[in-house]
């Protein structure tokens, strides 16, 4: 089979991060700080990625300004023709700090919102004056004249809210809104029962969305991305598995997606034991999934195949246990039950429990 | 009103990918590959060249192409975009 060569790289810089929202991307067994790699480790990846076809980088984390580094690893990836875009949460961007990273080659910034109400805002982040941060943030990022994007993950506490967060976006000066309904995975899939919305906030949300892209046409992206739990059709995550995106992890590990560490089996790679050409093209965990020969019925005689790609494999495997099952969130698939079990429920009908908000979490200490 | 002087937007990177062997150009969370002559006509959108001095460019350049027509009409879709300015 040929493979193409990937177009992202999703850098987690560290796990560490001064928010610890309940719906975090990042594995619920975090990578500690002194597992991860150093500049030259990072400088290398990126020349690795570079020389293998990867243009766009996502410099992410956690957060990744915790990393003093972070200019260095910024003019690595821009000497390797790599676009970078900064993914943060604001917290830590001061305007010594941005003229650093525009100097060493930034292109682009993404800021997280949480909600459009500062105080709302600050009690998902699990963080104080975090808002107040944010907006600083995107005033120097305009200022600057880089690109600027929002992203918002969105549930049951701030779905309601979609009016206020565009026209918060708008105030800022954003070019592109990304409305992110969450993905249950690691930490998300802890804390489902707290975040899952209500089928109707959802169809209001998207109504919004849709009166907000006609106002906006040619002047603000605004992009929605689908709550597949309710929509019955799975989604193309990541394009395709090891087909357009790696993950490079803290500590090294490259994975096909950033939930995939999760997977039973999968004896992820590493950086620091083998060059990124071969991680991506010849290692067994980016071709366990890749194109079409690996699924089982009914996909394997799907005409959406190669438009969904099967679906999520972490979302096969937490649902089912079988990460080589169909997605259950599509409707086609056997295990769908399982995903309408959730959203047949009313929120209204169902306590919402406490968030299990993001931490590192207290596992098994090498004894002294 | 004085003739537009295509540039590129800030946010967008024109590229030539060597590993793909094409052109591209890069924006924050988007890839436009550049078919065909499309990179040629993009790398003459410096913000000194008007429409007709890029066409006039390209048609010294290939001979025979049907420039006058099809150029103004690309770069027109390229700044609906919000790819040039």
């Amino acid at each position: 089979m040929t493979v193409d060569p990937p177009w992202a790289l999703l850098a987690e810089l560290t796990h560490g991060c001064p928010l610890r929202c309940a719906y975090c991307s990042n594995p619920v067994e975090l990578v500690r700080r002194s597992r991860e790699l150093d500049t030259d480790d990072w400088r290398h990846v990126m020349a690795q990625a570079g020389e293998l076809g990867v243009i766009h980088t996502h410099l992410s984390g956690g957060e990744p300004l915790l990393r003093r580094d972070l200019p260095e690893i910024v003019a690595a990836a821009d000497a390797a023709g790599i676009y970078t875009q900064l993914v943060t949460s604001g917290i830590g961007l001061d305007a010594e700090r941005l003229s650093a990273l525009v100097r060493a080659g930034l292109r682009a910034v993404q800021l997280s919102v949480q909600h459009a109400d500062a105080r709302t805002s600050e009690r998902i982040a699990g963080r104080r004056r975090s808002f107040a941060a944010k907006e600083r943030a995107a005033a120097l990022v305009r200022e600057a004249g880089l690109p600027l994007g929002l992203n918002v993950v969105l549930h049951r506490d701030n779905l309601d809210a979609l009016d206020a967060i565009v026209e918060l976006g708008l105030g800022w000066g954003v070019d592109r809104i990304e409305l992110a309904n969450a993905q249950f995975y690691g930490w998300a899939l802890l804390n489902r029962d707290h975040l899952l919305p209500e089928r109707g906030q959802l169809e209001r949300a998207r109504d919004t969305v849709e009166r907000w892209r006609e106002r906006l046409a040619g002047r603000v992206e605004l992009v929605w991305v689908v709550p597949d739990y309710f929509d019955g059709t799975a989604k193309p995550c990541m394009g395709g598995w090891g087909a357009v995106s790696l993950t490079v992890a803290p500590d090294g590990t490259v994975l096909p997606c950033p939930a995939a560490a999760s997977l039973p089996g999968l004896d992820p790679p590493n950086v620091r034991d083998r060059p990124l050409e071969w991680i991506w093209r010849e290692s067994p965990a980016f071709n366990a999934y890749r194109g079409t020969a690996w699924m089982p019925d009914p996909c394997r005689g799907c005409e959406l195949r190669t438009v969904d790609f099967g679906g999520c494999r972490c979302q096969a495997y937490a649902l089912t246990g079988d990460p080589a099952r169909t997605d259950p969130a599509c409707h086609r698939a056997p295990d769908h039950h399982l995903v309408q079990e959730f959203t047949a429920r009313r929120t209204s009908d169902v306590p919402q429990p406490l968030p299990v908000p993001r931490s590192y979490r207290s596992s098994p200490q090498p004894s002294p | 009103m004085s003739p537009w002087r295509p540039a590129l937007a800030r946010s967008v990177l024109l590229r030539h990918d060597r590993v793909r062997g094409t052109d591209l150009l890069v924006l924050p969370e988007r890839v436009v590959v550049l078919r065909g002559p499309a990179g040629h006509i993009v790398r003459l959108c410096d913000g000194r060249r008007d429409v007709r001095g890029i066409v006039d460019e390209l048609g010294a350049r290939f001979p025979g192409a049907p420039v006058a027509d099809e150029v103004p009409v690309f770069l027109g879709k390229l700044r609906d975009e919000g790819w040039l300015r």
